[in-house]
C-alpha cells in the first residue's frame, strides 16, 4: 500500500481537540502522523494532495442506512451504496437488516460483509434484533456479535412486545452492544401516511401522530430503568431517527438521569416539514414522516445541546416507479447519503451557528462510539486513514441525477447545499474524488 | 421550510383542487356556464365534437360519473369509461401506466374517480393530459363544490354568471356531518371563503377534528347545529359513512338527536334556510325525508348545475372558447 501525505489542510479531530493547519501522513493505510505543514518535507512521498482551503477530518460513518442487497437489488446495491456514501464523505456505513430475506442469521451476516459485496469503504451491519424482524423471537445475539454485529435492530418496524424489547435489551447489554429502535407504536399508525396535522387534514390524509413516536421511546426508557435497576445491567438503547419534540424530551431526561440513551437524528428531519408534501410528494414520504416546525425545531435545539448524538441519514433508495404511484401507496424513505453534509451545514452551521467541529463530531466521532469503533471517527495516530476532505465555505446544488446511488428518491433535488466533499479516503485508499482536489 | 424541489406543473386545464383556481378562474367557468347553457343543442353539441375524453373510475360513482358523461356527450366529445369493474383496468397495472395508456389511445382528458387521496395530482403529472378531479380519497371533490357555489347563487338570487371575492358576502353556509371524511366538505371549505362566505362547520370532535380550522384562516366550528342553523343562509348536510364509523367514539342515535336537519329544526332556528347536499343522501340520517323534499332544498337543483358546471370544465380542459 502506498503512503499519502495531504499537505495544508485544515485539520478538525474532534475526539482529540485538534482544529488547525496541519500535514497529514498516511503510511499503511493508517494515520501515521499530523505536524505542522512542511514538517513532512525531507520524506519522498509520491502520493500527495494539496489540501490548501479544505476542511481535513475524520470520514463520516452513518449507522443507518439501507443498501437493499440482498434481494433489492434493482433499489441499491452494496458498491452502488457505499460508492453513493464515499460520495458523500462516509468511510462507515451500517447496513439496515430488512433485506430480503432479513438479515437475521450470522449466514446472511457474513454473506453481507463479505468482499465479494464490493464496498467501497468500510461496511458494517446490524442485524435484526428478532427473527424475521417479527417483534416474537430473539435471533441469536452472541453468534452474531462474533459475527461482526455492531448492534442489533428491526428498523422499519418496532419491537412492541414490552418482554421481548426488554429481553432484546439485556442480552445485547451482556455483548456490550446496543439495541437501536425504530420507534413507532404501530398500533396507533395503520393507514397512515405523514404526520398527523393541518396539512394531513387538508390533503385528505391520515396522520401519524406524535405519541405514536413518543410513547415507544417512553417504554424503552422506563425498560432500561427497570433493567438496571433488576439485573445490574446497563443496557444500551439507541432511538433512530428521532422526529419529534416529545420524543426528544423523554430522551434528554433520560439521559440526565444517567441512562444509556443515544439517539440520532435525519438531515431530512432539521431541514423540512411537512409542508414539503404538499402536492403528494412522495419524493418527501418517509417514515418517521416529516413533522411541524415546531418538531423540526426541537430537533434543532437537541442537537445544539448534545440531546441528539449523530446524523444518520436513514439513507432508503427506492426506484422511481415505486414512488411514482399513489401517494398513500408509495415507499416510506428518501435517499440522503451524499446530501447529509450539505445540509448539516447549511441549516444546522449557518443558520444555527453550530461549529463546523460540532458538527464533525455528530458525523464521525460520535457514532464512532455508539458502535464502539475503537480505531475509527478520529485521526489518532495508528487509526484507520479514514478521511474525508471538504470545503465547508462552497455552496452547490445537489442534482438528484448525478448521484452515484442507483435510486434518486430525493426531496433535495436542485436544493442548495453548504460544503462540498473533495475527496474521501478509505484506509488510506482515495475513494472518492470531486474537483480540483489533487 | 417548504418543499425543496419543485414539482412538474400539470396542465393548465386541469382541476385538482380549488385552489388551483383563481376568483377569476372561477368567474370564467361561471360565466362559460352559463353561455354554453344559453346556446342551442345543435351548436353546442360542436364544442368538443370529435375529441376524445376518458372517464377513469377506480370507484363507483353514479351521479358523478353520470353527469360528467352527459357533460361531454352534450358537447359531441367522445367518451370513454374505464372502471374498476371493467376489464380495461388490468390487474395490478398502475395508475400511470393506465394514465399512459389511454393518452396513447388518443384520450385528450381524463376524468379521474379514485379512492387515493392525491391520485389526480399523480395522473396530471404523468401524462401531462388536463385532468379533471372527480373526487379522490379524503382530499377533494372541486366539481362539487363549483356545482354547489352556482346553486347557490341562482338560489340566493344573486349574478349566477360571475365571481369575485365578495359575491357572498353576507352568506353563511353551516356545513354539518362528517368533514373528516369528506371531500365535498374540504373543497366548499375551501372555496367559499374566498367568495366572501362566512363558512362554520359544524359537527361532533370525531368527524370534525380542530386541524380543520387549517382550511382557510376564517372558518369557524360550532359544535352546537341549532345554534350554526340560528346564523345560516345555507345548510349544506353530508352523508354519514356507517362504514367509516368504525374506530371511532360515535353513537348513532346521538348523532341523528344532534345533528339530523329536521323540519323542526329549520322551523325553530332558520326558516328560509337554503338545504343542500351533495348525496348520496341517507334519508332519516343526516336529513330528514321532509326536509330533502321541501321548500327549502336545492337538492336537485345541484344535480343539475352540476352538469352544466361540468359542461364548461371539459371546455376549459380542452381549451376550447365558448
Ligand atoms: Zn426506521
Amino acid at each position: 500500500m502506498t503512503d499519502l501525505l495531504i499537505r495544508n489542510a485544515h485539520v478538525i479531530d474532534p475526539a482529540t481537540s485538534l482544529d488547525a493547519q496541519k500535514d497529514v501522513l498516511v503510511r499503511e493505510g493508517r494515520i501515521s502522523a499530523i505536524e505542522h505543514p512542511g514538517a513532512f518535507t525531507t520524506l519522498e512521498i509520491k502520493d500527495t494532495i494539496d489540501a490548501a482551503g479544505l476542511a481535513l477530518a475524520p470520514g463520516f460513518i452513518d449507522v443507518h442506512v439501507h443498501l437493499r442487497e440482498p434481494g433489492q437489488t434493482w433499489k441499491e446495491t452494496i458498491a452502488t451504496g457505499t460508492r453513493a456514501a464515499a460520495a458523500g464523505g462516509y468511510t462507515t456505513v451500517v447496513a439496515m437488516p430488512n433485506t430480503v430475506p432479513v438479515n437475521d442469521t450470522v449466514e446472511s451476516l457474513t454473506w453481507m460483509l463479505a468482499p465479494e459485496r464490493n464496498s467501497a469503504i468500510n461496511l458494517l451491519a446490524m442485524p435484526a434484533a428478532t427473527q424475521g424482524s417479527l417483534g416474537e423471537h430473539l435471533t441469536h445475539y452472541e453468534a452474531l456479535a462474533m459475527g461482526g454485529a455492531v448492534g442489533f435492530t428491526d428498523d422499519g418496524k418496532p419491537i412492541l412486545d414490552d418482554h421481548v424489547m426488554r429481553a432484546a435489551l439485556v442480552t445485547a447489554a451482556r455483548m456490550g452492544l446496543p439495541v437501536s429502535q425504530h420507534a413507532e407504536d404501530t398500533r396507533l399508525t395503520g393507514g397512515c401516511s405523514m404526520h398527523a396535522g393541518p396539512v394531513a387534514f387538508r390533503l385528505g390524509l391520515r396522520g401519524m401522530t406524535v405519541e405514536a413516536e413518543s410513547n415507544i421511546v417512553e417504554r424503552d426508557i422506563a425498560l432500561l430503568r427497570e433493567i438496571e435497576s433488576d439485573e445490574g445491567l446497563r443496557p444500551h438503547l439507541h432511538v433512530q431517527h428521532v422526529s419529534t419534540a416529545k420524543a426528544l424530551a423523554a430522551i434528554r431526561q433520560a439521559k440526565q438521569q444517567g441512562l444509556h440513551v443515544t439517539c440520532e437524528a435525519a438531515p431530512h428531519h432539521f431541514t423540512l416539514t411537512d409542508d414539503a408534501l404538499e402536492g403528494y410528494n412522495t419524493n418527501a414520504k418517509m417514515n418517521p414522516p416529516l413533522r411541524a416546525e415546531t418538531d423540526r425545531l426541537a430537533v434543532i435545539e437537541a442537537i445544539l445541546d448534545g440531546t441528539v448524538d449523530c446524523i444518520a441519514t436513514d439513507h432508503a433508495p427506492h426506484a422511481a416507479h415505486e414512488k411514482e404511484v399513489e401517494f398513500e401507496r408509495a415507499p416510506n424513505g428518501i435517499t440522503g447519503i451524499e446530501t447529509a453534509l450539505g445540509l448539516a451545514l447549511r441549516v444546522l452551521h449557518r443558520q444555527h451557528g453550530l461549529p463546523v467541529a460540532h458538527i464533525v463530531a455528530l458525523m464521525s466521532n460520535n457514532p464512532a462510539k455508539i458502535i464502539h469503533l475503537k480505531d475509527r471517527g478520529s485521526l489518532k495516530a495508528g487509526n484507520y486513514a479514514d478521511i474525508v476532505l471538504f470545503d465547508p465555505a462552497a455552496e452547490w446544488t445537489f442534482a438528484a441525477a448525478q448521484s452515484l446511488s442507483k435510486s434518486k428518491n430525493t426531496p433535495f433535488d436542485q436544493a442548495p447545499m453548504l460544503g462540498r466533499v473533495h475527496a474521501t479516503i478509505s484506509e488510506g485508499r482515495v475513494v472518492h474524488r470531486h474537483g480540483t482536489a489533487r | 421550510m417548504t418543499t425543496e424541489n419543485t414539482l412538474p406543473a400539470h396542465h393548465p386545464g386541469s382541476l385538482l383542487s380549488v385552489n388551483h383556481l383563481s376568483i377569476p378562474d372561477v368567474s370564467e367557468i361561471l360565466a362559460a356556464t352559463a353561455r354554453i347553457e344559453a346556446m342551442p343543442a345543435p351548436e353546442r353539441a360542436k364544442l368538443l365534437a370529435g375529441r376524445r375524453v376518458a372517464l377513469l373510475f377506480y370507484e363507483s360513482s353514479t351521479r358523478t360519473r353520470t353527469s360528467f358523461e352527459l357533460a361531454a356527450k352534450s358537447l359531441g366529445a367522445t367518451t370513454t369509461l374505464v372502471s374498476d369493474k371493467s376489464s380495461s383496468i388490468e390487474k395490478g397495472e398502475s395508475l400511470k401506466d393506465t394514465g399512459i395508456t389511454l393518452r396513447a389511445l388518443g384520450a385528450e382528458a381524463i376524468i379521474l374517480r379514485h379512492n387515493a387521496s392525491g391520485a389526480p395530482d399523480l395522473l396530471a403529472r404523468m401524462t401531462g393530459l388536463p385532468v379533471l378531479n372527480a373526487g379522490d380519497g379524503m382530499h377533494e371533490h372541486p366539481s362539487q363544490a363549483l356545482l354547489d357555489f352556482r346553486t347557490m347563487l341562482t338560489r340566493l338570487g344573486l349574478d349566477a354568471a360571475s365571481a369575485s371575492e365578495t359575491c357572498l358576502k353576507g352568506v353563511t353556509v353551516v356545513i354539518t356531518g362528517d368533514i373528516r371524511h369528506s371531500r365535498v366538505a374540504r373543497s366548499n371549505a375551501m372555496l367559499l371563503p374566498r367568495l366572501g362566505a362566512r363558512v362554520i362547520l359544524c359537527g361532533p370532535e370525531p368527524l370534525l377534528p380542530r386541524e380543520a380550522l387549517s382550511l382557510h384562516p376564517a372558518i369557524e366550528i360550532e359544535r352546537d347545529l341549532d345554534r350554526a342553523l340560528s346564523q345560516a343562509s345555507v345548510a349544506m348536510m353530508l352523508r354519514i359513512q356507517k362504514e367509516r364509523l368504525a374506530g371511532l367514539s360515535l353513537d348513532l342515535a346521538a348523532y341523528i338527536e344532534g345533528y339530523q336537519l329536521t323540519e323542526a329544526r329549520i322551523a325553530a332556528h332558520a326558516p328560509n334556510v337554503l338545504v343542500m347536499h351533495p348525496g348520496p343522501m341517507i334519508r332519516g340520517l343526516e336529513i330528514q325525508s321532509e326536509v330533502a323534499d321541501g321548500p327549502n332544498s336545492a337538492i336537485e337543483e345541484q344535480v343539475r348545475h352540476g352538469l352544466a358546471i361540468r359542461t364548461a370544465l371539459l371546455v376549459r380542459a380542452l381549451g376550447v372558447n365558448a
